[in-house]
């Protein structure tokens, strides 16, 4: 039985290992209840994310409505001119122009918080630091040499990595990544940077799946009915097997 | 007004016999009365069928079968179709709930016998209606067209171009083309909504016949046909109708219970019912770092992995099947139920047990030396349990074995 144990364990710790890589990530917490959170996140959306990156499956009239904005104010501040309130979010940068300016098409952003985790999000939101071997000056903890330039870099300040030493296998030591450090401050505090980006991944999981919130809203009604429907069978099926021994 | 609905009821009954399959197959089918909770999941596989039927008519509603359209119409269901969502949800964690509901059901009849003489045909039928369905599962999961839909069925299609001389025109075939695109997708959607859900049901209904022609086993393994009374029914048989019909409802409220909790809270199920990596439309040019089935097949695909040899792991994916049709010969117990076998049977259904989970949690993971060498170990321990059955299925059972279900 002990032996077991220990296979299991150490089993179980090397996936742990080979899943998550180095980096730990950050919980985002998620609240879709906070509207207020949401609404500043769509504005942080729209003004840092949607000119390079599309949301195509989400309406910016589904957004007015979950997120309790007026319909004219979204069409005022929040919308390209030309779009319309039922259109999706579209962008108008053509994919061959973006391959040939960034290397990649930026991807939609639609379902990004559900093939990503909203986690993963934040923490990459987070980890951009100073890298002068790649184009555009930056790379990421999460997502190493991603093509993308840190566009939140007047928010949060430029970051640098830090490094810390790391025995292999075979004893040699090695410099890996362990984190960043501000170097230079950019409009927003730490704490105030850290509120934004979740404000930001907040909505971007509300973008993957607006039915959530309705789910959300609906499931406990349902799971209370269908313990009703438990209860009343339980004793139809007493009062039906009563004679049976 | 009862008179009336008689005279309607002899009218239709010399015209079809209405009443004759209601009392053949409901209000006079007797079955044993002391079922436990592990007999629920018949009545649930079934349920879970018409769910599947139904909301996946809906679907066909709203999607559309194009690579350029496919994904975009689902997610046009799960956003903009009035309840799109939920039919989307209830189809989706309905095919895992199938898979749940069919392997409980599967090792109830493993346990107690049930495949065993005269039910060997209820075995057989039940066995195809499981290969049917992981060819549905399969089918449909590439409807999406979602990263995971497409280069798991690029995966799964291309270990048919491991058989020598045919595999690869084989595999050109089934695709209808040179890689997964366009032409597979509309296939796939043909044999996903009507060739097999229409094979599924007949094979059901075969399957039903078969056991209502035999008579329900259960968990003590006693023949209730045995012992009758002067009308011929079965001392220890109950009717179907009501007793059983009501006391399933029961085990409906609790599935849909933990259905709906699955539903409405935890659609994912933490990526094992829909994967991350399928949120991400297909691209054939960009394959993912991990390519993993659902969990429903990772037990099979571990035995592939198993084997160094791509065409003999091939073989044994198709063998770690097969041999599951052969367990009515494979079994030489006298005794039916566990209750009544010996413990060597007992440890081996112990080690099975472990060994498919174990091929299940190592068929989802990236390949390493440790999970090879487990999958490995599980892929010989799945295979003993059912060949050596002949040498070992007999020892140490227990002489007596009650006649009647009372008997204690």
């Amino acid at each position: 039985m002990k032996k077991i144990i220990v296979i299991l364990s150490v089993l179980f710790s090397m996936q742990a290992l080979a899943s998550s890589g180095s980096i730990h990530l950050e919980t985002a917490k998620v609240d879709l209840n906070d509207k207020a959170s949401l609404q500043r996140g769509a504005k942080y959306f729209m003004n840092y994310c949607l000119s390079c990156h599309s949301a195509k499956q989400l309406r910016y009239s589904r957004m007015a409505d979950d997120l309790a904005i007026p319909h004219e104010l979204v069409e005022q501040n929040l919308m390209f001119v030309g779009d319309k309130i039922m259109d999706g979010m579209t962008i108008s940068m053509r994919p061959e122009d973006a391959a040939n300016w960034f290397g990649v098409n930026p991807p939609d952003l639609s379902l990004i918080a559900r093939s990503r985790g909203s986690d993963w999000l934040y923490t990459y939101l987070k980890s951009f630091y100073l890298d002068e071997s790649r184009p555009f000056g930056v790379n990421n903890l999460v997502f190493p040499d991603v093509g993308m330039p840190h566009v939140l870099a007047d928010l949060q300040g430029l970051q640098r990595a830090t490094y810390k030493d790391e025995e292999d296998s075979t004893g040699n030591l090695h410099s890996v990544l362990s984190g960043v450090e501000v170097v230079q401050a950019g409009q927003m505090t730490a704490d105030e940077y850290d509120q934004a980006m979740h404000d930001l991944v907040n909505f971007m999981t509300y973008m993957g799946e607006p039915a959530k919130l309705e789910r959300d809203r609906l499931g406990g009604k349902v799971l209370a009915f269908i313990f009703l429907m438990i209860i009343i069978f339980y004793f139809l099926k007493k009062e039906y097997w009563k004679d049976i021994h | 007004m009862s008179g009336m609905l008689k005279n309607t009821l002899g009218w239709m009954d010399d015209r079809f016999p209405l009443s004759k399959v209601w009392n053949e197959h409901l209000a006079e089918y007797y079955a044993p009365k002391n079922f436990n909770w592990m007999y629920y999941f018949g009545s649930l596989a079934m349920l879970v069928l018409v769910n599947q039927i139904i909301t996946g008519i809906f679907l066909t509603i709203h999607y559309k079968p194009d690579a350029k359209l496919a994904f975009d119409s689902v997610e046009y269901i799960m956003r903009d179709v009035e309840w799109g969502w939920l039919i989307r949800y209830m189809h989706s964690t309905g095919a895992s709930a199938f898979f749940v509901v069919v392997y409980l059901h599967m090792f109830r009849g493993l346990v107690y016998g049930s495949f065993k003489k005269p039910r060997e045909l209820v075995w057989i039928f039940g066995m195809i209606i499981y290969v049917a369905l992981m060819a549905e599962a399969f089918m449909g999961y590439l409807l999406p067209w979602g990263q995971m839909s497409y280069w798991g069925a690029q995966v799964i299609v291309s270990l048919f171009g491991a058989i020598p001389y045919v595999g690869e025109d084989l595999a050109l075939w089934l695709r209808g083309d040179y890689v997964i695109s366009d032409a597979t997708l509309n296939r796939f959607f043909a044999f996903h909504v009507i060739a097999i859900p229409l094979v599924l049901v007949i094979l059901v209904f075969m399957h039903i016949v078969a056991l209502h022609a035999v008579g329900s086993n259960n968990p003590e393994g006693i023949e209730i046909k045995k012992h009758k009374d002067e009308k011929g029914v079965p001392l220890d048989g109950i009717p179907f109708h009501p007793y059983y019909s009501v006391k399933d409802l029961v085990g409906v409220a609790v599935f849909l219970f933990i259905f709906a909790l699955i539903i409405f809270y935890m659609p994912e199920m933490g990526g094992y019912f829909l994967e991350h990596a399928n949120f991400v439309p297909a691209n054939p040019l960009k394959t993912p770092d991990h390519i993993a089935p659902v969990w429903y097949f990772t037990p099979f695909y571990a035995v592939l992995r198993a084997v160094p040899d791509k065409f003999l792991g091939v073989v044994a994916m198709g063998a770690a099947i097969v041999v599951l049709f052969l367990l009515p010969w494979l079994d030489r117990g006298v005794n039916k139920s566990i209750r009544y076998r010996g413990p060597v049977f007992k440890a081996a259904i112990v080690a099975f047990v472990i060994s498919f989970i174990g091929l299940g949690y190592f068929g989802m993971q990236p390949v390493t030396p440790v999970g090879t060498f487990f999958s490995r170990f599980f892929s010989v321990v799945y295979f003993a349990f059912f060949l050596l059955m002949p040498f070992y299925s007999n020892i140490g059972q227990d002489e007596y074995v009650p006649e009647r279900v009372d008997e204690k």
